[in-house]
Parts: structure tokens; sequence; C-alpha cells
């Protein structure tokens, strides 16, 4: 399938799971920032989890589809999508066919303000060291190193034999994210914790923090009481894994997002869960941030257990594939036939039947012959 | 045995954990780190996802699903190089051919007469010295190489240039560093190396590594051409040698 943009939106961009085993050569892992929605999107659709997909930001794109046909969902907040002027729901898979249009008709935010809009065979752009993902400040890596801008085409990859099924597939509705933006985001204390007094590392878990203006796909900059060290807020350049919450001289913290750098020289007071790193890339500048203390095993087995969820939806996903309830594939007309067939030199003669199932679905005849 | 340092393992979220082994920069620390991180890649732990070495840590990125976090951590403990690398080991020098001044160079001028040197005092006192490469990290395979000759140490440019071409060899403060790709920058550029540092098609992208020694050599533009020449399609080998760490105690 190819699209064509129309209008690119406020940000749109390629990302997958991100750039991974490059960091020691100082090459930062971007990829989506609600790397977990993408995931659930990916599976959705057919898709290779670590699949591309069109990260938006609070304003989608305008496109057309100038050639093909797939299987779309917008995985993340929502963005108000719309085919052909229809609205569309997020988290639901949706057919698209030649000549359909894509638009997005509302301003996300409150409850959100990305969304990954993920597409039957992903997008395909060239890997870059293991990726596909754009890495704004380097230039490099997904659609030539830089934001979408109109005109561009977008081609997409190979989709899972079995894409046209899918269409109508729901998010099960206990695996709808809660973007709700008060709730409170996860971190582990450490590795550089006891650079701050006691107090000081109390006080940071219990202040409501402002989301400051300079946040991007970087970090996000909180506002609020001042962090002070027991001594100095440098260190000898240590690295930064993605979550790591830095208190730089002035005592007011940075959360290092996706494009974060590899390494940096600011004390790092906390370090947030992979789950809570996603709720708060969906929370917007003039928003609140508060942080919940939690041992590093206690996150280790939350994190784990994100794997399960997805697991889970796997599954969901198979057992939608199998059942075939599928409202815009087209049912057989015929609800009983016969026919004949050949093996291994004998003839054998065939009856069939379709008959309801107990959801209301259409059983597989075929495999009831 | 007698443990010199105190060797930390401290979390940092639900996936890393960061090995650390001291706040300070030192040839002595970050080879500690470089000798954790060959045990853990020869280990190779199904858990571990990535290894990031720092001047003075080992970030070690792990699955979550995979980790039970206290064997794992008294894994890698196990494995953490507490005494001074033995006598035998060897370090591996890279020899980096850079053609100085001119066109390739453009401040090597401002070097010298800031130093109150002549600019061939500047290359060869650049050449003179072996350099420690601690990290990788600020652009794709920026190298923050240690032991620059202060005698050179030179402020940066007042004005950043907004491009500096891949290969740009510069001096900032009392340190020194290779641009591995097109990047803006401020460090006043000395010379220009005919080598690709960077090239995300190649394996590995990056030609230098962390703990790896550097020198430079002085070629001419004519050589500088011809390596150019062979680099570009690949038929240039960076020369890599290894020596005793013991003859560099007597130097």
């Amino acid at each position: 399938m190819k699209l064509i943009i129309d209008d690119p939106g406020l940000l749109t961009t390629v990302q997958d799971t991100g750039r991974k085993g490059y960091q020691k050569l100082g090459i930062p892992i971007a990829g989506a920032m609600d790397h977990i929605a993408l995931r659930m999107g990916n599976i959705m659709v057919g898709n290779d989890e670590d699949a591309a997909a069109l990260e938006i930001t609070i304003l989608g794109p305008s496109m057309t589809v100038s050639s093909g046909k797939g299987i779309v969902c917008a995985a993340g907040a929502d963005p108000g999508m719309h085919i052909n002027g229809a609205p569309c729901p997020s988290w639901t898979c949706i057919s698209l066919s030649e000549g359909d249009r894509i638009s997005f008709k509302k301003e996300m935010g409150k409850r959100g303000c990305r969304c990954n809009l993920c597409i039957s065979g992903g997008i395909d752009v060239p890997v870059f060291l293991g990726s596909r993902s754009t890495y704004l400040r380097g230039k490099l890596g997904g659609f030539e190193g830089k934001a979408i801008a109109r005109g561009d085409i977008i081609s997409t990859g190979y989709p899972h034999s079995l894409w046209e099924r899918m269409s109508g597939f729901q998010l099960p509705e206990e695996l709808l994210p809660d973007y709700d933006i008060q709730r409170k985001l996860k971190a582990v204390p450490g590795p550089q914790e006891d650079h701050f007094s006691k107090e000081a590392v109390d006080l940071f878990f219990s202040t409501e923090w402002k989301i400051g203006n300079s946040s991007d796909r970087m970090g996000y900059r909180l506002e609020g009481n001042r962090i002070e060290h027991l001594e100095s807020a440098d260190i000898v350049s240590d690295a930064i894994p993605p979550g790591s919450i830095q208190i730089p001289g002035d005592g007011q913290p940075i959360v290092m997002l996706a494009d974060s750098q590899t390494t940096g020289g600011y004390t790092k007071i906390a370090v947030l869960c992979s789950e809570d790193r996603a709720y708060l890339a969906q929370r917007m500048p003039g928003e609140t941030a508060s942080f919940q203390k939690i041992s590093q095993a206690s996150a280790i087995a939350n994190a784990a257990s994100i794997e399960d969820k997805l697991s889970f939806l796997k599954r969901s996903r198979a057992e939608w594939n199998s059942s075939f309830k599928n409202s815009r594939v087209k049912q057989p007309e015929k609800s009983s036939g016969h026919f004949k067939l050949r093996i291994d030199g004998e003839e054998h003669s065939i009856d069939w039947k379709i008959e309801k199932n107990q959801n209301g679905g259409i059983s597989n005849a075929e495999n009831r012959s | 045995m007698e443990q010199k340092f105190e060797v930390k393992i401290l979390p940092a979220g639900d996936s890393c954990l960061i090995v650390d082994f001291g706040n300070i920069i030192s040839i002595d620390i970050n080879s500690r780190v470089q000798e954790l991180r060959k045990k853990l890649e020869k280990a190779n732990l199904s858990q571990i996802t990535e290894l990031v070495p720092t001047y003075r840590s080992l970030a070690v990125y792990f699955e979550p699903s995979l980790t039970e976090i206290e064997k794992f951590t008294s894994r890698i403990r196990d494995l953490v190089p507490y005494n001074a690398l033995s006598e035998t080991a060897c370090r591996k020098i890279i020899t980096i051919p850079v053609c100085y001044g001119g066109q390739y160079g453009p401040d090597l001028g401002y070097v010298a007469s800031y130093n109150d040197l002549s600019e061939e005092d500047v290359v060869s006192i650049h050449t003179g010295s072996s350099y420690y490469c601690y990290m990788l990290g600020f652009t794709p395979g920026f190298p923050y190489l240690g032991g620059m000759d202060e005698a050179i140490a030179t402020p940066r440019l007042d004005h950043p240039r907004e491009s500096i071409p891949g290969g740009s060899v510069g001096i900032a403060g009392k340190q020194t560093g290779i641009y591995p790709i097109d990047s803006p920058g401020g460090w006043q550029l000395i010379g220009k190396t005919p080598l690709k540092m960077f090239d995300p098609g190649r394996i590995p992208p990056a030609i230098m590594d962390a703990g790896l020694w550097v020198r430079f050599q002085a070629v001419s533009e004519e050589q500088y051409l011809e390596i150019r020449e062979k680099a570009v399609s690949d038929q240039f080998c960076a020369d890599i040698t290894e020596e005793e760490i013991s003859n560099e105690v007597d130097n």
C-alpha cells in the first residue's frame, strides 16, 4: 500500500521500538514515545510487535491511499481519526483501500497527546542500524531522517497473510490504557540517589511537578520545588537509561525519553518504569506529573506483566482470526453445498453446511466439512 | 585479596543496572569497566540486551521478563574485576592518519599562535602522544580521548561552525577528538583523517571503541587522497597493533 501525505500534521515521524544495541557507539535509541501502544497496535493489525508505524503528535496528518489496500489501527491517545469523512474509533482495526482519505479532526491532549498509526505490513523505510526509527536531532533513520512532510509518499511492507480478517478487531477492554493525567508514575530510586539527602528524595516523590514548555521527544523538563544536591550536580559521565530523571544544578528535574543522548554528566535521582515512561510521554506541557517510589524488584515484576498482557492480546487476535466473525469480509451466500474431490485417485463426495455458532458468528465451513 | 575499589551495582529502572567503579576519570577505573564488559560479552547471559561502557561505569541493560534480579546481580558481581589489569595484558593501538593544516585543518595556525608554537610544533606534539578512548558518545561514534599534551590546549571557537566535515580532528580545551560524521561543532580544527570513522553500512559502524588507544600519524595531502580513495571503497584497513602494557610504564 502507498499513502500520499496531503498535510503532515504537527509532528509525524516513522518510529518502531527503537535502535537497540548501538548506545555504546553513542547512538540514541529513539523509537515510539508510547512504546507499549505501538506494540499493541502492531499486534492488532497482524504485524511484528516492533514494526514501524507513524507516530502522530497532537494534530494528526491528512493522507490518501494512492494504491493498494490494508488495515489501519490508531493505537494511543484518541486522535479523532476519520476515513472519507466518517469518524473511526481508535484501538480498532479498519480496512483501507485505494482512494480512501484518512484525516484527524481532533486536537489531542488532556487524555494523551501521541498516537501510533499502525498499518498492516508496517511502514517500509530503509533499516538503519537495525531499526526504522527516526532520530530527528541526528537526522538519521526513518523517512530520510526527518519528520513527514507534505507530498511524501509512504510505503508499507508485506502484510500478514490473513490481514483482511483483522478488520473490525478491537482492543479488549481490559487492555485499554488509562491516560489519566492524575495517574502517579512509578520510578525506582537511583542510580545516584546517594547524591541527595533523604529529605530531598522525599521532596522529589511528594512534589506535584508541572511539565515545562521545553519538553519534547528527547526529554521532559519539570518545574516545581528545587531539589538540592548534597554536593555537586555534576558527575563524571555515566549512562542515561531511558526514563532517567536527572537533577541538574538548578534543581529542576529532566526526565529523559526516547531521543535522549546515551551518556551524560548529571545526577539521576530515579529512573521511571518502562510502562510509566509511556504514560508520561502522553502528557502535554502545562499538565502535571507526580511520582511514586517503587523497588527495582517490583518494577521488574511490573515490566514482566506487560509482556503477559501483550501475549493475551496476541491470543485474542488469533481467536478473532480463527472465528472469522469479520463483518467486512464477504460471507458465503449459500448455507450448504456439495462437491467432489479426488485424492490419490479415489473420488470423495463431500456435503458441507454453514451453521451459526454461539456467538452469532459464522463457523469456518472449510474446517467442518 | 585486597579490594582497592568499592564497586557498586546500582538500580537504574526496570531494565538496567549500573556497575559503578567510581566518580573519577582514570585509565585504571576505565580499564576495569572495559574488562567487565569483555567478561560479560564472553559470558553471553541471555537476559542482557545491551552493554554501555562510560568513563566510570558499565550500564547493563536486561530483559525484565527473563530476569531474577538477585541472581542476576550476584552473577555480575562475581565477574567484577577488583584488581588492576594483569601485567601481561595487551593494549590495542589504532593509528589514525591525519593531514594537518591547510584546508583540512583551518585552525592549525590559531592553535599554534595561541600557544606560541609553530604549526610544525603543534603537529609534532599532537602526533607524539598516545591517547586513550574512554567512551563513545555525543554523536554516533564520537570518541572521548584522554592524554593530550596541555602545551597545545586551546579554547573552543567563540562561534561554533554550523557544519564540520566528518573526519575532522580538533582540539577543545585540554581535549582532542575526531568528528565521525558531519555535524555542527566548536572545536579548533587542526587536521582531517581520510578514514571513514563512522559508516552505518559497515560492521562495526564505528572504527573507534571504548578502551582502544589512539596515535595520530601525519600524512601528506597526496597520501591523504590515496588513503581516502581506498577508504571510500572499503579497501583501507586502519592499522591496529597490540602492545604490552608494561612498555607504557617506562615511557
